[in-house]
């Protein structure tokens, strides 16, 4: 509608164009990288315990970078801070910086516009990296499921390891998701593509 | 607790100023001419000071759109609703109250996003919430989610 006083800038357009064009290939839940949980194991005696030696590295060090969109971002404080302390599993501190990170926790309601730019953090996270769904917004849009603006579960636009359910999860609820995190990264390999 | 001013007081005040200006009130509300609501509000804010926008919002009763202003004075702690009904629903323009209270800015551009009413004289009248092409107001009654 061009109302007199609109003023639109070619970056406004920009936007909404990436916006269209993300909503319009993103029609389809990107399948769960785990289909070789189920396989049977078959690595040979070498790569094996070089791949003990580095699943133990990165399961002890996994460095989650700030992704809080909404209430969910509260429950992911918590666990942070003092009562419950992620640092007990080697998480340490919350990195702002994706290049610093192994995991991004996507904790609360994505948006279309928001989508980008979710795009966009991940993509920055250097290999191995890992997706924790957090809350029923992140993993199928909750109660905004056929909304206009909200993405219906964030694995329309980035791969996803582990679902924590909950509205919000409670910190407890967070903990074990990345507990099951850490487990499935110790079934990992390094001569199987992710 | 502030004092909500009586819409009937307040009239009078605006009918001595502003003749035609009002179309109804009640207890502490007043109902306005879509045209003149900047001169109103001008007005209201320097008799009344009523310095702080507390908010500004848009229903859509379906044959009106109704924008409603709440006004307040911090100093002397009063407030009075002002309301105004829009009968246009394809391209439904009101005069924008940015000049009067800066605080209007990004709540006139929520209304023009969602409601899909425009405020003639506003700074940078666009989208704040959806993303520009996006088909449609979605708080209209009218709209059909093609999602």
């Amino acid at each position: 509608m061009e109302v007199e006083g609109s003023i639109i800038s070619g970056l406004d357009i920009e936007e909404g164009a990436e916006i269209e064009a993300l909503k319009a290939r993103s029609t389809e839940p990107i399948p769960d990288p785990d289909r070789w949980l189920d396989e049977e194991l078959r690595r040979n005696v070498l790569i094996s315990s070089l791949d003990a030696i580095i699943d133990w590295g990165r399961r002890f060090s996994v460095w989650p970078v700030n992704f809080g969109l909404a209430c969910c971002a509260f429950e992911m404080i918590a666990t942070a801070a003092s009562r419950f302390d992620i640092s007990r599993f080697g998480m340490e501190i919350f990195r702002a910086s994706p290049r610093q990170a192994d995991l991004m926790i996507v904790a609360g309601t994505l948006t279309w516009k928001m989508a980008p730019a979710l795009r966009r953090i991940y993509k920055q996270i250097p290999e191995p990296k890992w997706v924790v769904a957090m809350g029923s917004c992140a993993i199928s849009g909750g109660p905004f499921y056929d909304s206009y603006s909200v993405v219906p579960g964030v694995n329309r636009i980035v791969p996803v390891d582990v679902y924590v359910p909950g509205c919000p999860p409670r910190p407890e609820a967070l903990l074990h998701g990345l507990i099951m995190l850490r487990d499935k990264i110790n079934r990992e390999s390094i001569i199987r593509k992710r | 607790m502030t004092l909500a001013l009586s819409g009937e007081k307040v009239s009078e005040v605006i009918r001595g100023r502003i003749p035609d200006a009002l179309t109804d009130f009640d207890e502490a509300t007043i109902w306005v001419k879509p045209e003149a609501v900047y001169d109103v509000a001008r007005l209201l804010k320097e008799t009344l000071e009523l310095d702080y926008l507390t908010d500004l919002t848009a229903v859509d009763y379906r044959e009106y759109f109704e924008l409603v202003y709440h006004l307040t004075s911090i100093g002397n702690n009063h407030c009075i609703v002002m309301k105004t009904r829009c009968y246009e629903r394809e391209r439904p323009v009101v005069p924008s109250v940015v000049g009067l209270w800066r605080g209007a800015d990004y709540q006139e551009r929520e209304v023009y996003d969602l409601m899909g009413i425009g405020f003639s004289g506003h700074p940078n009248l666009k989208r704040i919430f959806l993303w520009e092409g996006f088909q449609g107001h979605p708080l209209r009654k009218d709209y059909q989610n093609g999602a």
